[in-house]
């Protein structure tokens, strides 16, 4: 452990960039976890005589079209494109690492139908295969958690393959089998734990994408509906008050979605940096 | 040369069980609505007969195989089913609107290979300058933005601010008549009845949404020409032409670009599959009129069979799009061919 915070220091130190990241990372947390409380105004109280009003120093970013505080929005949706998110991230890596090391470390048939489903996944332009998932299921914002969740499968499936199928023949496993566990007991103590560092690098550059996905389904008017504070239909609302010049109304929410995602692949680079240095492109 | 014909038919026996699973998957898709299909497909006002009338006539009452097999006679026979919203066949109303995201996404991905191959090489070629820098700015910048943000912002630019482009409002201004139709590209079928006006103002439309979707694809393209170029530069191929004194010129590119162009080729397939993702959201941004906003429109109406339309002939297209970037690489790299 020591030496792992060690080696986190010297990355750190190393890279600038990455703790600007996870400084980023840690406001972004808490403005998630405090939003409620941070905001200014109420996101959702209307005040028609303030409508459209650029940002000013009662309104750091402006009112919207129905005189709503654009600040306290965007900090309120922190949380929901999050949670979002992180349920959809949370939900591909529990299903497609548990598939994926089932594949890497049985092989044969088991390894051929997991490996053809995420291939079969794969197959298709995967933000046109959500909004395909979220018509058919329905639209709200469990289909979309759901929809970004089945995408990201095959990306988890398959790290977890690769790094499950180098190790299932380690001299650890070996051991763990001389001395009379389980195949299950083997991959869940012995396999999956030495799996989990590559996993993490995947679930950070992930979560960037995942946001982004979750707020183009909702851009395009599916899952969160109005009058909820969120980045992507924010961005959809303020873009018809674009070709007229109120620019505050999308660009907030926009630049805060830049920001989270830009924050993640950052993490995720480091990260990477962290455990594999060898792969630094 | 029989044996790159071997290649290509091997590869193309391999689209196969892609294209059977996309089929499976999208029929899992239409059976996944919630509820009874027949009680919706009969709309509000149906009694118990008419309920089993539409049932019948939608082969719901038999086994789920034998609907498959139904449904896949259809699919060979080129039956989509009836989009809801305009009572026209949901394969027409794709075919008449392909065109439209088809230049869109071709312009697009054009304009991302023009600048990010240059910068990539570039960048690899001179580690750690400012180019290299801007380079990897780029790169980052490029996956983080979100592509209907970049849109508005190009439109608040352009349009608002500067006055330089069109009113982002389709392919074409109101005041011109669209070209007689040949290809359906606006751009090629101007050029062919000889009218460079209308060329001109469908181009000036094109512009804005075509850099949207080329700097998202840029990213990707850029990131994988440096690195792909900087480990051919590093190779002994490049080493050993060096030693043999080739110009500069006959080094960066017939040897190393050469051999770097062949994952990028591959990359271009992921970008392409990315972009037909993205292309929906620029279309609904610019109100172009292609297949992407027609899926928006059917999504927000709940038109099932047209989203379910849409979503197969994109899986097919891009398997099509993969196809031909595999057979391209057999054509041009002896080695592909070699190592099976």
């Amino acid at each position: 452990m020591k030496r792992f915070l060690n080696h986190f220091f010297y990355v750190m130190s190393e890279n600038p960039v990455t703790v600007f990241a996870f400084s980023l990372f840690i406001l972004i947390i808490l403005t998630a976890l405090f939003g409620p409380w941070l905001a200014p105004y109420d996101p959702l109280a209307t005040q028609a005589a303030n409508a459209l009003q650029p940002p000013s120093l009662q309104h750091w970013f402006g009112t919207d079209h129905l005189g709503r505080d654009v600040f306290s929005r965007v900090i309120v949706a922190t949380r929901l494109d999050l949670g979002i998110a992180l349920s959809a991230v949370a939900l591909s890596f529990f299903i497609g690492s548990a598939l994926g090391s089932a594949a890497g470390f049985w092989g044969g048939w088991t390894d051929r139908i997991i490996g053809r489903l995420s291939d079969t996944i794969m197959a298709f332009p995967l933000f046109v295969l959500a909004m395909g998932i979220v018509s058919a299921l329905g639209n709200s914002v469990e289909n979309i958690i759901y929809a970004t969740a089945i995408i990201n499968l095959p990306f988890y499936a398959r790290v977890a393959r690769a790094e499950t199928n180098v190790r299932r023949n380690a001299g650890y496993v070996m051991a763990a089998r001389l001395s009379g566990s389980s195949d299950l007991r083997i991959l869940a103590t012995q396999v999956f734990p030495n799996c989990l560092p590559p996993m993490m690098v995947q679930i950070s550059l992930n979560m960037g994408w995942a946001i982004l996905n979750a707020a183009g389904l909702s851009f395009i008017g599916l899952g969160v509906r109005p009058p909820d504070a969120e980045w992507g239909i924010m961005v959809a609302e303020g873009a018809t008050y674009i070709v007229s010049g109120e620019w505050w109304l999308a660009l907030f929410p926009g630049a805060a979605l830049m920001l989270a995602v830009f924050c993640f692949n950052l993490i995720g680079d480091g990260l990477r940096d962290l455990v594999d240095p060898l792969r630094r492109t | 040369m029989p044996d790159q014909l071997l290649q290509i038919g091997r590869r193309l026996l391999q689209a196969v069980p892609s294209v059977i699973g996309i089929v499976i998957i999208s029929f899992a898709l239409t059976r996944a609505l919630p509820g009874d299909p027949a009680v919706y497909f009969a709309g509000a006002m149906a009694d118990e007969e008419s309920i089993a009338e539409v049932r019948q006539a939608l082969g719901l009452d038999r086994s789920l195989v034998e609907q498959f097999f139904i449904y896949v006679s259809n699919l060979l026979q080129g039956d989509l089913g009836l989009s809801l919203n305009t009572g026209l066949p949901v394969l027409e109303e794709l075919l008449t609107r392909l065109p439209a995201s088809l230049e869109l996404t071709f312009t697009g991905l054009g304009l991302a290979v023009l600048i990010a191959v240059p910068l990539g090489m570039l960048a690899a070629t001179r580690p750690g300058s400012w180019i290299d820098h801007l380079c990897r700015v780029l790169v980052t910048a490029g996956v983080s933005l979100p592509t209907f943000f970049t849109g508005l912002f190009l439109i608040y630019i352009f349009y608002f601010l500067l006055g330089w482009a069109p009113s982002p409002l389709g392919r074409l201004d109101i005041l011109y008549l669209p070209p007689p139709h040949v290809t359906g590209f606006y751009l090629i079928d101007s050029l062919l009845a000889g009218d460079s006006e209308t060329f001109w103002a469908a181009l000036r439309q094109l512009v804005l949404p075509a850099f949207t979707l080329g700097l998202f694809a840029l990213a990707p393209i850029a990131r994988m020409t440096r690195a792909s170029m900087l480990s051919a530069l590093g190779s002994e191929y490049v080493r050993t032409a060096r030693a043999n004194g080739l110009s500069h010129r006959k080094v960066l590119f017939t040897y190393a670009f050469r051999n770097a162009a062949l994952p990028l080729l591959t990359t271009l397939g992921m970008v392409f599959s990315f972009l037909l993702g993205a292309n929906v959201l620029v279309e609904k941004v610019f109100a172009w009129p292609g297949i992407g906003l027609f899926a928006i429109e059917a999504l927000v109406a709940s038109d099932y069979a047209a989203v379910q339309g849409f979503v197969l002939s994109m899986a097919l297209l891009f398997v099509v799009v993969n196809l031909m970037i595999d057979l391209l690489l057999t054509l041009i790299d002896p080695r592909v061919s070699m190592s099976d």
